[in-house]
């Protein structure tokens, strides 16, 4: 029939929008069918906001800790009940550590928190007292609760006991860091970053997958024998996964503040602006992933570790960025997710704060850029 | 090439192949300086078996890969620079089933027909009568993945003829499909020809060679021949006879007729033998070889694999030296060594296999011939263990396998052309691993792979990978694997399909000799080369046997004044059809 060979111009852009048209009706029709869309894009998004939201929490409500007081006096017993009744610890007192080194031992209580029978006059006599506290190293999160939290209920009772101790905080521990301020639940740091790792997981991995289902499958080879062009097959991929991850996320952010109870500050304009920029980058990886493997057993694996993993514990997420080695430090100048991370933060913490978000989506979109740059190379019309 | 294929034909060249070479990696060429050429208005065969290099040579022709050398032109248009234009132009049909099966048959067809820019207005005329074609109309609602092999790929061709392409590319449309469906495609691709379009029915069955106007013949990337199937036939031309009168030893008589210098190609065809000779032999002088007795030679019209084996300087000899090294199993008591008693297979309230019975006695090929999904694997399964029956007993050499299912498993060897063995293990890996799962040790194990190493000539492949094996090779291995640990029965499910006729005359040569031993085997196959090397078959279809006989009898069973002689698969199209329409009355 008619092959219009040199029908350049109009005919071709309606040919084409048509077509472009026609790709995303296909590929939203196959995410409504294929349970595995369903799962990875709101399913799994909503496992991981509640195991943030409820179970990985940084601040530990109750740890089981001994107390160990080696001498009975009015000071002493008035710091054990600070410790008592501090909201952070199930304290058990015992005379002697021995008391409770099997404990320790078999996990039934997290530290020992240790009075020394000389705390009391040391404390008379200015001379610095001292409180040993023995952590269970296997642990090194919780350990490292008890020690600051220990450190916070004793300063907590010198503030109390007045100016007579001001001048004289007892001098346990120097780690200067607390995880247990009230004002900073770890879940309101914690939401948002999951946002960016649910967005990852679409972006990255479901689009990867479904791009090499296509290979596997033998579809991608018929519908390249088409007219289609590679644009039209990029782009007819793409923006279902664009809608699908900003819905996702929409998801998320409904679930952390209705559910949650995160709060809310920025504008929704920024929300938007800022998670459609990560999607860049995030869609650009995932086509390129596909494009290089052609298989979803090893895109998966790809887009887990070259962007799932980056995303968990390069960006910021769980591990701060300035404590990393400077190498390391560097290698998160290209995980997209460490420029959303922080400006989600912001937009659900403090507010719009627009020159930190206009920075952070230039950088994603300059990625996300090379990226599709990349993935456009790697995607002809071409099978070997 | 062939001078006779240039000439004679006035139709329009559809695509001229001029030189083409493609090498993938460091393995020898996929294709070889190909020169060919394809028509307007007729089929053109692309015959070959697998890893011939058809589906290299399509993806050539639709521009989606570019050869290393040479180029071609379709419609008029370069692959290299103007695959667009060829895109919009032709149909194509890939190998795997090309089209989306969570859409609906309707879904696709839009998707198609929006992707190929036919007009909305023109749409609900072209949907019609391509659903009519295709038999389609009443399952446009239904998702692709739930319909059959045959209405996949009828789909299939319906997405290609959307918009009427001038040149229609289909990668092995028979494959996964039943003879029914297969004569179906074939007729709608006939009809489109009348309108110009040229065909490319790309196939590893020999047989659907005979049936095209021309035939590009390729084997291991080279092209044996092009031209017209019956100046490829013409050169055994009298050379073909059928040797009968034999039955009940046809197949000592065929090894010892294969050692005959005189014969060039020979095998089972029922109750009979298939023989080309060289040219100038006497067949009367064959009869010596068989005993003399009631045995007959009469010439018979030959084939196209005939000439194609003939052309590969014949087949292979008859002996087999893996049944000379197995040791003759004693008849025995008399009992079968595989029955199957009332066997039945329900899922949910699907009723997969219905109270199928049959024994095979000792020394015999039985198979289990049916369209796809007619349970014919489901039986199979059941048989080796793999299944349970929810109904029914199955017995392998004596034992039950509902109780003793480690036991009979034991007595048993599988072999499946597509999956028994792993790719990415080496040759002696993969000897050693069977013989270990077999429960074969010590010098026991050492002695036996050895054996199967000499036997079939895999001593300086040991170290290679089995998936970077040549076909051949693998059909050797797989079959070594499977008789390690010397069964009474082997199961081999469609052993042979896709192989080139000379593997597939080694195989079968190995098969004999094994039966004359007195060991047991069970085919599943809806190849109908295969079902002639059988002693009797079942015929599945919907889940119950509906015909069992030897192969002369059904097709006895099925001949009228106008088909005295009819072949396998008329007698398959037949038997379906016939039971179809008593289920449907």
């Amino acid at each position: 029939m008619t092959a219009t060979a040199h029908g350049v111009g109009k005919e071709d852009w309606r040919g084409s929008a048509q077509r472009l048209a026609t790709l995303v009706r296909k590929e939203s029709l196959q995410i409504v069918r294929d349970p595995s869309s369903i799962l990875i894009a709101f399913v799994l998004p909503a496992v991981l906001l509640f195991l943030f939201g409820y179970g990985v929490s940084l601040d530990t409500a109750r740890t089981r800790v001994g107390l160990v007081i080696e001498s009975q006096r009015p000071l002493t017993q008035d710091l054990a009940a600070s410790f008592q009744a501090s909201r952070y610890f199930e304290v058990s007192i015992g005379r002697d550590r021995r008391d409770f080194e099997e404990a320790l031992v078999l996990g039934r209580v997290r530290g020992l928190i240790i009075v020394p029978a000389t705390f009391t006059s040391d404390f008379a006599a200015q001379k610095n007292p001292s409180i040993q506290v023995i952590v269970d190293g296997s642990d090194p999160n919780t350990a490292s609760f008890v020690q600051n939290y220990t450190q916070g209920v004793v300063a907590n009772w010198a503030a109390l006991r007045g100016a007579e101790v001001a001048a004289h905080p007892p001098p346990i521990s120097v780690e200067q860091r607390f995880w247990f301020n009230a004002e900073l639940k770890s879940r309101n740091f914690l939401v948002p970053g999951s946002i960016a790792i649910v967005m990852t997981l679409v972006g990255t991995l479901l689009t990867s997958l479904v791009v090499a289902r296509e290979w596997e499958r033998g579809t991608m080879e018929a519908i390249m024998a088409t007219p289609v062009t590679a644009t039209e097959l990029l782009a007819g991929k793409i923006l279902p996964y664009f809608l699908l991850g900003l819905t996702s996320m929409t998801l998320c952010v409904a679930l952390a503040v209705l559910l949650f109870g995160v709060p809310f500050r920025g504008s929704l304009l920024a929300l938007y602006a800022l998670s459609a920029s990560f999607l860049v980058p995030a869609l650009g990886q995932g086509l390129l992933i596909s494009a290089a493997t052609k298989n979803q057993f090893l895109a998966s694996q790809v887009a887990l570790i070259s962007a799932f993993l980056p995303a968990f514990l390069l960006s910021g997420f769980l591990f701060e960025i300035s404590s990393m080695p400077t190498v390391i430090q560097w290698v998160t100048m290209i995980v997209p997710a460490r420029y959303l991370i922080p400006s989600l933060q912001t937009v659900f913490l403090a507010g719009d704060i627009w020159p930190m978000f206009l920075r952070d989506i230039a950088i994603m979109l300059l990625i996300g850029a090379v990226l599709f740059l990349l993935a456009a190379r790697s995607t002809q019309k071409r099978i070997a | 090439m062939t001078k006779a294929s240039d000439g004679g034909s006035a139709k329009p060249e559809a695509v001229r192949i001029a030189g083409i070479t493609r090498t993938f990696g460091n393995a020898p060429p996929a294709l070889d300086d190909i020169t060919a050429s394809i028509n307007s208005g007729e089929i053109t065969g692309l015959v070959g078996p697998d890893g011939a290099g058809k589906t290299t040579l399509i993806r050539l022709m639709t521009g989606l890969m570019l050869p290393d050398a040479g180029a071609i032109e379709v419609l008029g248009y370069d692959t290299r620079t103007d695959a667009a234009r060829i895109h919009a132009a032709i149909g194509y049909m890939p190998q795997r089933f090309g089209l989306y099966e969570d859409l609906s048959v309707r879904e696709n067809l839009d998707l198609y027909a929006d992707l190929r820019g036919l007009a909305k207005v023109e749409r609900p005329a072209v949907f019609d009568e391509l659903l009519t074609f295709t038999d389609l109309k009443r399952f446009t609602a239904r998702l692709a993945d739930n319909l059959s092999g045959g209405m996949k790929q009828k789909l299939g061709l319906a997405c290609a003829l959307l918009k009427k392409p001038r040149l229609l590319l289909l990668d092995e449309p028979g494959v996964g499909v039943d003879p029914i469906s297969r004569r179906d495609l074939w007729k709608m691709v006939e009809a489109l020809t009348a309108e110009g379009i040229g065909v490319l029915w790309s196939t590893a069955y020999l047989d659907e060679a005979e049936a095209c106007d021309r035939v590009l013949l390729l084997n291991q990337g080279k092209l044996l021949f092009s031209g017209v199937p019956s100046e490829l036939t013409e050169r055994v031309e009298g050379r073909v006879f059928k040797l009968s009168g034999i039955a009940g030893r046809r197949r000592a008589a065929l090894t010892r007729v294969l050692d005959d210098e005189n014969v060039v190609d020979g095998i089972i065809q029922g109750e009979a033998i298939r023989l080309v000779l060289k040219s100038g032999t006497d067949p009367e002088a064959l009869l010596a070889d068989v005993g003399g007795g009631e045995a007959r030679i009469a010439p018979t019209s030959p084939r196209f694999e005939d000439a194609f084996v003939d052309m590969l300087g014949g087949g292979p000899g008859g002996r087999s030296k893996l049944a000379e090294e197995t040791r003759p199993r004693p008849a025995g008591n008399g009992h079968p060594v595989i029955e199957a008693k009332g066997l039945t297979k329900r899922f949910g309230d699907f009723t997969a296999a219905a109270d199928i019975t049959f024994d095979v006695p000792r020394g015999e090929i039985f198979g289990l011939l049916g369209p796809n999904g007619a349970g014919k694997s489901t039986t199979f399964k059941m048989l080796c263990g793999l299944l349970k029956p929810t109904l029914g007993e199955g017995r392998v050499a004596g034992f039950d396998l509902r109780r003793d299912g480690a036991e009979a498993r034991n007595r048993l060897g599988y072999m499946a052309q597509k999956f028994s063995l792993y790719g990415d293990l080496s040759v002696a890996q993969n000897l050693a691993f069977f013989a270990g799962v077999y429960g074969l040790a010590g010098t026991l194990k050492r002695d036996r792979t050895q054996l199967m190493t000499e036997i079939f000539d895999l001593g300086p492949h040991a170290a290679s990978n089995a998936k970077d094996l040549p076909l051949g090779l693998k059909q050797r291995l797989a079959l070594a694997c499977a008789v390690m640990h010397e069964p009474d029965a082997l199961f081999l499910d469609e052993p042979t399909s896709g192989v080139d006729p000379i593997t597939r005359r080694e195989f079968w040569t190995h098969i004999n000799g094994l039966v004359e031993k007195g060991i047991t085997v069970l085919v599943t196959t809806h190849f109908m080369d295969e079902a002639e090397y059988c002693d009797r078959i079942a015929l599945i279809n919907q889940g119950r046997a509906i015909a069992l006989g030897t192969p002369d009898a059904l097709k006895a069973s099925v001949a009228t004044p106008e088909n005295p002689d009819p072949t396998m698969e008329d007698a398959f199209i037949a038997l379906v059809l016939g039971a179809n329409e008593r289920a449907a009355a």
